[in-house]
């Protein structure tokens, strides 16, 4: 077996002109939790869609166990999907039914499995993320943490062979994140997943993670194990680690001369 | 000058790209339509969603509609001392005329508002996206039944608005102003012919179905997915669906009641 679970090799992707992948390699290990981090704006969810075939590539591959994304038919994408879990930052929950049948919706959608066994498949991925009380709720009666750990419920009925998290710790308190944390790392060993989290929470996502890639600019800057990572030469990693507001990553938006904007303004 | 042509380019370019885009879309749509009829809960859910919440506006519309029909048509009428052929009248008004187009016009701002509203909010909160990610074809399991349920509804609420509109006319010219019930509904039965006015104003009817829903799905599949866009995109949907309801109207007028 390819220890190799995801490859992506020099992928090229732009939007409004703008490069926003430009050579981009990246390797994710079957198995692994692996995290995608960077400044915001730096194409992270991007690369996670791309993965998920939703985005294609202008050039390069991308290739998810053995099978080359950029190049799959839709019908190929779909059937591969059945194997992906994605837990979107805004749990992304369908707000017209309850958190029950948000989670069954995956089977009612590709199986005709009994009654009895749809809920009791429902019930045991709510235990696992510890909210079969709240089975009745509609997605609006759930805090943000909860909206999420539904979401992951949901992601995970259908029993995938991975799953991307995106932004999983944003704008949550610190007992939501610390079931996140652990529910991540727990389930991804439990099952035996292949984990990808996109976040720029350092704190949390090296908590978790085996392998760390850092991007920005289009590119990755720097990859490793979270202690390589903290330990690190790199400005780039450095920065980013230390939360330092300026550097390899500049605190100005790039604009004419200070003075002569200032002057250019008084002489208008 | 040169940026003015260039801006003119850009408009025109950008207009034919979104009508390119918007019969793919209804291409992918109709493709969707035969799975449907193996999961019937999805289009009955969507005909009482679009349909059955927009009767009361119908209802209560249709049944003004006929009798403003009934008392401008009698107050016209009178002078000639042919206040026996209401019945007529009102009936031609609105089961050639106005009973598909004002439903057409009601059913824009009141469904077709509402579909480009929820399918942008589930676009906007990312709804659909994740529902490709779960091996979901949005096209197939939102957008399909909403468009079939929009063209079952619309003609249905085109015949109740005609139905209350006769009712609301026979009420205010028979009961009200004491024209004779016999020659109201006798001249009605004599001058509406099945085929020529009832069927053509259905024909109306599911066209005007068809166009008005299939510019709401589009409108909400296609929005930028951020509130303005949203907001936006509800708009163009009532703007462009009532537009294109009217100029639908007089070419089919022309080709149904005319020798143009």
């Amino acid at each position: 077996m390819n220890d190799t679970f995801i490859k992506i090799k020099d992928v090229r992707f732009s939007r409004g002109g703008r490069w926003i992948f430009d050579g981009v390699n990246i390797d994710i290990p079957r198995g692994k939790v692996v995290a995608i981090m960077g400044p915001s704006g730096t194409g992270k969810t991007t690369l996670l869609r791309m993965i998920g075939g939703q985005l294609k590539p202008h050039s390069g591959t991308i290739e998810v166990d053995g099978k080359n994304i950029s190049t799959a038919s839709n019908q190929e994408l779909y059937q591969l999907r059945t194997k992906m879990g994605m837990l979107f930052q805004s749990g992304a929950l369908l707000t017209d039914i309850n958190v029950f049948e948000n989670v069954a919706f995956p089977l009612r959608e590709h199986t005709k499995l009994p009654e009895s066994l749809l809920h009791h498949l429902v019930l045991m991925k709510l235990q696992a993320v510890g909210l079969r009380g709240a089975r009745n709720l509609m997605p609006s009666e759930l805090s943000g943490g909860m909206a999420r750990r539904v979401a992951l419920a949901r992601a995970l009925v259908f029993d995938p062979i991975m799953i991307m998290y995106d932004e999983p710790f944003t704008g949550q308190d610190p007992i939501s994140m610390g079931v996140l944390v652990h529910l991540i790392r727990s389930i991804n060993d439990a099952l035996g997943l292949t984990s990808i989290i996109v976040s720029h929470d350092i704190q949390e996502t090296t908590q978790i993670a085996d392998l760390i890639y850092v991007i920005s600019n289009g590119k990755v800057v720097s990859h490793g194990t979270p202690d390589a990572m903290k330990n690190s030469e790199s400005a780039w990693v450095k920065q980013f680690i230390n939360g330092e507001s300026d550097g390899p990553v500049p605190f100005h938006y790039p604009a004419p001369d200070y003075v002569e904007d200032l002057l250019g303004e008084a002489q208008c | 000058m040169l940026n003015q042509l260039q801006h003119l380019g850009k408009v025109t370019l950008g207009f034919f790209e979104r009508l390119g885009r918007g019969h793919i879309f209804l291409v992918q749509v109709l493709a969707a339509i035969p799975g449907l009829f193996l999961r019937p809960r999805l289009i009955i859910a969507q005909i009482f969603s679009i349909g059955v919440l927009s009767l009361s506006i119908i209802l209560v519309s249709g049944l003004f509609i006929g009798m403003v029909l009934g008392l401008q048509g009698y107050n016209t009428l009178v002078n000639f001392g042919a206040t026996e052929s209401l019945g007529a009248v009102v009936s031609l008004s609105l089961v050639r005329e106005l009973g598909p187009v004002l439903t057409s016009l009601l059913f824009a701002g009141r469904a077709g508002s509402a579909l480009t509203a929820e399918i942008g909010l589930m676009k906007a909160t990312e709804q659909l996206s994740g529902m490709e990610m779960m091996a979901v074809n949005p096209i197939k399991r939102v957008i399909a039944p909403r468009f079939l349920g929009g063209i079952i509804a619309m003609p249905i609420l085109a015949i109740i608005f005609s139905a209350v509109g006769i009712l609301g006319g026979y009420f205010l010219v028979v009961e009200v102003l004491g024209v004779d019930a016999g020659s109201f509904w006798s001249q009605m039965q004599d001058k509406t012919d099945l085929i020529a006015d009832v069927m053509n104003g259905v024909i109306k009817s599911i066209v005007f179905g068809i166009v008005v829903t299939w510019i709401a799905v589009f409108e909400g599949y296609d929005c930028v997915p951020t509130a303005e866009g949203v907001s936006r995109a509800t708009t163009k949907t009532v703007v462009h669906a009532s537009l294109a309801t009217l100029a639908l109207d007089f070419l089919l007028t022309a080709l149904m009641f005319s020798d143009i």
